[in-house]
């Protein structure tokens, strides 16, 4: 893949297995600065995965993975790459003991050891950009509706700026109009922060709404990558079943 | 006799003989691999336990939940068993007219070993498997995985202040342990077996020593690490859901008892040889 700019992130021939279950096959991937990438494919295909690896939650067997030009190869290059990346989970993971709030400050306030009040301001300035009121910040994660939530875990993803985020299945069990939503807050405030995005998904609504590009993984591997305006006519007869949703085709379904 | 029913030599290829063998060497690593995680997994949240950042406001709540919030269940526990003591020495002691000593035996049953490990045992259940289903679920719903993204170590936030409460508050717990098991065992004797209270309280006071004390307390500590160390454990490596989580609660209640009952056996007769 050829990149006018420097990457912020790459990932070279990355394979990984659980088991004799071979999930990544040699996946290479590069994200520019600023841009969203999408990746999509079915269930099974490795995505989560592929993001696991990224962010070292899993550690792959072979290939690299490279963080604004610098090769990510001990604890301490996770821990950099960390710092600078947020990380939407597909259920949200909030912590069930917090309060939304701290939450949503959660790393400035446990980890870099911000005072109370100061934190309590900040996590309701960044409650205000993805829409949620300051009575809010009282509430347990349990209090909260599947939007909410998704909502008060955009907040923690950006709290910290960060230079990349990476969203796992950002409008999965949301109703449409809540999923729009969702989708228009991550496109404000990616954009806001000018930061580079990652994300998965299934949803087409949600592809097309966030990605600037689009990479699809089948079997380990990314078989395609393309702007976003070329899905309709990526010419791969994978991108086309998986994007008009059909059974018949090149892909086998997952059951 | 035909050249196939013939005995022969031992032959070590023969799958059908190594088969039982297999199975005890592969029993024998996996146990061997467990020690190993286990031993691991301990030494790091117990370097996280000495050295900064403790996050002091973590551990004052799992104080209160480990330590306070037993205390109902300790002290259940101790009473009866302090009441139950004093029959059964009674009637055993009556047997070489020794009746006199139910208080100095259940004031050192009870502070040397019935208290800890009676105690121990009631928070494996309660607490070791609160812990494990607590840290099980938010293995399985990412949480852990949220907690590393935002560069916090599990070990430092998580399981830090839920052993230095287990180490903390179990001998505080055991001290009142001490105390309502003594109780329990004078309800019964002035109660029931005609002993005067304030003859009974004066012997149980004048027989036990620090040592007896020291030594119920300093298990109490051991066990208190273990219960909330095999809790963590177990919790951590629990996958696959519901039926993970719970499997990771009972295999944390079953690996605490068991280890509270060896490390017991084991701190005993430390004890015994140095004279504690």
């Amino acid at each position: 893949m050829n990149f006018s700019i420097k990457p912020i992130l790459e990932l070279r021939d990355v394979h990984k297995a659980f088991g004799p279950k071979q999930v990544l096959r040699g996946v290479d991937l590069a994200v520019a600065p600023g841009q969203s990438l999408v990746v999509i494919g079915g269930s099974g295909a490795g995505k989560s995965v592929t993001i696991k690896s990224a962010l070292g939650l899993v550690t792959p067997e072979k290939g690299e993975v490279f963080f604004d030009g610098e090769l990510v190869k001990n604890a301490k290059g996770i821990e950099a790459l960390r710092r600078r990346t947020g990380m939407l989970f597909q259920d949200g993971a909030l912590f069930d003991s917090l309060t939304v709030w701290e939450n949503v400050v959660f790393a400035p306030l446990y980890r870099d050891g911000m005072g109370r009040g100061q934190a309590n301001k900040l996590a309701i300035e960044n409650l205000a950009k993805v829409r949620l009121p300051a009575s809010a910040a009282e509430l347990r994660p349990s209090e909260l509706s599947g939007g909410m939530q998704k909502r008060v875990a955009l907040a923690r993803a950006i709290v910290a700026k960060p230079d990349l985020i990476f969203f796992d299945e950002p409008t999965t069990g949301l109703d449409p109009i809540t999923a729009d939503a969702v989708n228009n807050l991550i496109v404000e405030q990616v954009k806001a922060l000018g930061a580079a995005a990652v994300s998965i998904t299934h949803d087409m609504a949600s592809v097309r709404k966030i990605a600037d590009e689009v990479a699809m993984l089948h079997e380990g591997r990314i078989i395609w990558r393309g702007p976003v305006s070329k899905l309709d006519s990526s010419g791969s007869p994978h991108v086309d079943q998986f994007v008009n949703g059909r059974a018949e085709g090149p892909i086998k379904p997952a059951i | 006799m035909t050249a196939a029913a013939e005995p022969t030599s031992v032959q070590p290829r023969d799958p059908v003989l190594l088969r039982p063998l297999r199975l005890i060497g592969r029993t024998v690593l996996g146990g061997l691999r467990e020690i190993g995680r286990i031993t691991a997994f301990s030494a790091r949240v117990l370097i996280a336990c000495v050295t900064p950042v403790i996050y002091l406001r973590e551990v004052l709540r799992q104080c209160l939940k480990v330590g306070y919030f037993s205390l109902p269940v300790v002290g259940l526990t101790a009473v009866f068993i302090g009441a139950a003591l004093a029959l059964n020495i009674h009637t055993g002691g009556s047997r070489f007219n020794a009746e006199q000593f139910v208080p100095n035996i259940v004031v050192l049953g009870i502070t040397r070993e019935l208290g800890p490990v009676l105690a121990g045992l009631m928070l494996a259940g309660r607490v070791s498997a609160g812990i494990a289903a607590e840290i099980g679920a938010m293995r399985v719903t990412e949480q852990i995985d949220a907690l590393l993204t935002l560069s916090a170590q599990p070990a430092r936030y998580l399981y830090a202040p839920r052993v230095i409460a287990g180490i903390l508050t179990l001998p505080l717990l055991v001290l009142v342990a001490d105390i309502i098991g003594v109780l329990g065992g004078y309800l019964v004797a002035v109660g029931a077996l005609d002993f005067n209270g304030s003859l009974y309280l004066k012997n149980s006071w004048a027989f036990v020593t620090g040592n007896d004390i020291w030594s119920g307390v300093i298990k109490a500590a051991v066990f208190g690490g273990i219960i909330s160390l095999m809790g963590c454990y177990q919790g951590d490596r629990s996958q696959g859901g519901a039926g993970g989580v719970g499997r990771a609660a009972t295999l944390a209640v079953v690996g605490a008892a068991v280890l509270i009952l060896a490390s017991n056996y084991i701190l005993t007769s430390l004890f015994v040889r140095i004279g504690l």
